[in-house]
């Protein structure tokens, strides 16, 4: 493999990012914009503002004087970012759920004092405790709420418990919940993750645009008649995507940054985030491949390249929460989920990069990456030479 | 034999139930410039696809300098550069960087492009535009460019399929000097083109190809006289027939 082809084709397909105003649109300015946009509306500038969440409490709890069903609704009143509206009955809950006048309800269950008294009593002995789940109710139109609202109870009751983040085992089960550190969280926050994914993603379209392009108009043609081993091409590829996958997160921490997403986290897991981003763009250049592959146009690229676009949009980013159970699941067969849910890890729940989550994140998606790029090189050699 | 650059023999190619070329052979000397003539469709660019690497044949075989053109794919394209024909030229680049990427893909130093480049732009007479985007040039400066992309790595066989097409009479001419320029330097050229007065000004042998076939093989003066016609032109015409075959 010669490097000096492979340099030569990396700075040419930069060299198309930055001057096809199409091509710098979608890949740069269009996260930055979004970001711009999304970012605006939810936290504003400057990381000091806050989202408020209007929620609801149902205490169900029989439990003795029903103490820590209040100490519960309590330490919710004190969070900054709830407002908590109790509620005597589930039923009038529900409606001013249903009617948007509240984001989220929380159901204490009859159970809730005894269970808490059960851990407190034998917090070592799991088999004395009683167990209970914590139902929430969430808004499905309110993609913050399901967002920000089940770690922010779910924390309150970590509080509780005197648990930290790492401990898994909990008598009391909270729906949905994840662990996740809320102190003084904007909405931004919680979206930010599933942003730097996002971007990334997009560049399914360009890589089978760029590919059915140069088709097209007989580049393809002319390199392969050229001394240039598919090998060199395919590297050459890989690299300027990845470069331009890097130079999108930047653009878009940056962005974030500057309106407030600002993770107390070390600069590992910066690194982390970007090595993950690095290694995420390896699928969406196979997943561009496979479109180019089956498109026989680049206007037709354009369309097909959606058919991997929207699921990893839609199942794997921060979008993915607000859907149903059902496409929820089905999230986990897109590697966005595990970029999204690796970068949420590291930067909400401030999770070690040794934690399992981190690496089994990050064992899914390098090796569904490889395999996508793998597949993507297999069908398009099959269908037109590169 | 030792003295041939390309030798082709009994060179089949079918696709599904259409055999676009039919047990061609055919030799071209070192230093000639042969001109490979047919209506469309008639397999030429198929042939030369081929010959450069880019579609395997069903059977028969073709050498390039002694090396097979499958077996030995990559020694050949170091030898080959080809005028394909479409305009493949690089919108978004200058003329000097579509230059400079091919030289590198050739593996070219950095001094021999840049001296290659510069002399390859003023043969074309793109020396005052060299540093424009392409997508902003004419149709003809698009294939002049095109043309000098292919030979930037100063090939010692130049397959150019129809390289004048689009072009001005004073671009049209100037690109002949330079294809008889190369040749005085040894080159081996095979050239197609639908103009007859280029392949008759231009060209030592012609082959005329039809239905896949090699139908007629000589110089243009023998083609001429054995057909008892005035021109080049009347022979192909007298050979391949009057009907029109653009395909739709």
């Amino acid at each position: 493999m010669k490097v000096q082809r492979v340099l030569a084709l990396t700075k040419k397909e930069m060299m198309k990012t930055i001057r096809e105003p199409a091509v710098l649109f979608m890949i740069f300015l269009f996260p930055i914009v979004f970001v711009f946009a999304f970012g605006a509306s939810l936290g504003g500038f400057g990381g000091s503002q806050t989202a408020t969440y209007q929620v609801g409490v149902v205490n169900l709890d029989l439990g003795g004087s029903q103490h820590w069903s209040q100490v519960f609704t309590n330490n919710l009143s004190n969070m900054t970012i709830l407002k908590v509206n109790v509620y005597t009955d589930n039923q009038t809950a529900q409606s001013d759920l249903s009617q948007g006048k509240i984001q989220a309800v929380i159901l204490i269950p009859a159970s809730f004092s005894d269970s808490i008294t059960s851990y407190n009593t034998a917090p070592n002995h799991p088999s004395q405790w009683v167990n209970t789940t914590v139902p929430l109710y969430l808004d499905k139109g309110s993609l913050v709420a399901t967002q920000a609202i089940p770690p922010i109870f779910q924390q309150v009751l970590g509080g509780m418990l005197n648990q930290n983040q790492q401990t898994t085992q909990s008598p009391i089960q909270l729906q949905t919940a994840s662990l996740v550190e809320v102190k003084q969280s904007s909405a931004l926050d919680f979206i930010a993750p599933g942003m730097f994914t996002f971007a990334s993603i997009f560049l399914i379209m360009m890589v089978a645009q760029s590919f059915t392009q140069d088709r097209e108009n007989g580049m393809m043609k002319r390199i392969r008649i050229s001394p240039t081993t598919p090998t060199e091409f395919m590297a050459s590829q890989v690299i300027s995507y990845m470069g331009i996958a890097l130079i999108q997160a930047t653009l878009v921490f940056a962005m974030t940054y500057a309106m407030g997403f600002k993770p107390a986290v070390g600069v590992p897991a910066y690194v982390f985030a970007f090595i993950l981003v690095l290694v995420f763009s390896v699928s969406n250049v196979g997943f561009g491949l496979i479109t180019a592959s089956i498109a026989k146009s680049s206007s037709a690229a354009t369309g097909l390249s959606f058919l991997f676009v929207l699921p990893q949009l839609f199942l794997g980013t921060f979008v993915g929460a607000s859907l149903s159970g059902d496409a929820q699941i089905a999230g986990k067969f897109v590697p966005s989920y595990y970029v999204t849910d690796a970068l949420t890890s590291v930067f909400l729940r401030g999770a070690p990069l040794g934690s399992v989550t981190i690496l089994v994140d990050l064992a899914v998606v390098s090796v569904s990456c490889v395999a996508i790029l793998a597949i993507g090189i297999v069908l398009y050699a099959k269908y037109y030479k590169i | 034999m030792e003295e041939s650059a390309i030798i082709i023999e009994n060179l089949t190619k079918k696709f599904e139930d259409k055999t676009a070329v039919e047990d061609l052979s055919l030799q071209v000397s070192k230093g000639e410039l042969f001109g490979l003539l047919g209506p469309n469709g008639a397999g030429k660019t198929t042939a030369i696809n081929i010959l450069c690497g880019l579609i395997k044949p069903t059977s028969g075989t073709a050498k390039i300098y002694g090396y097979d053109v499958q077996k030995d794919a990559q020694k050949v394209k170091e030898l080959i550069g080809v005028c394909i024909q479409e305009t493949a030229i690089y919108p978004y680049l200058t003329g000097v960087e579509n230059l400079a990427l091919f030289g590198n893909l050739y593996a070219m130093n950095k001094k021999t492009i840049k001296e290659r480049s510069n002399m390859l732009l003023t043969k074309m007479g793109l020396t005052e535009d060299a540093k424009r985007i392409t997508a902003k040039y004419s149709g003809g400066m698009k294939r002049r460019l095109s043309l000098a992309l292919a030979l930037i790595h100063d090939p010692q066989i130049a397959f150019l399929d129809e390289p004048t097409v689009a072009m001005d009479p004073q671009s049209r001419h100037a690109v002949w000097d330079f294809i008889k320029e190369q040749k005085t330097k040894g080159k081996t050229i095979i050239l197609t083109t639908h103009y007859m007065e280029e392949a008759e000004e231009l060209c030592d042998r012609i082959g005329i190809i039809d239905h896949g076939k090699l139908i007629a093989l000589g110089t243009p003066k023998e083609l001429i006289a054995k057909n008892q016609v005035k021109n080049l032109e009347e022979v192909f015409i007298q050979l391949t027939g009057r009907n029109m075959r653009e395909e739709l």
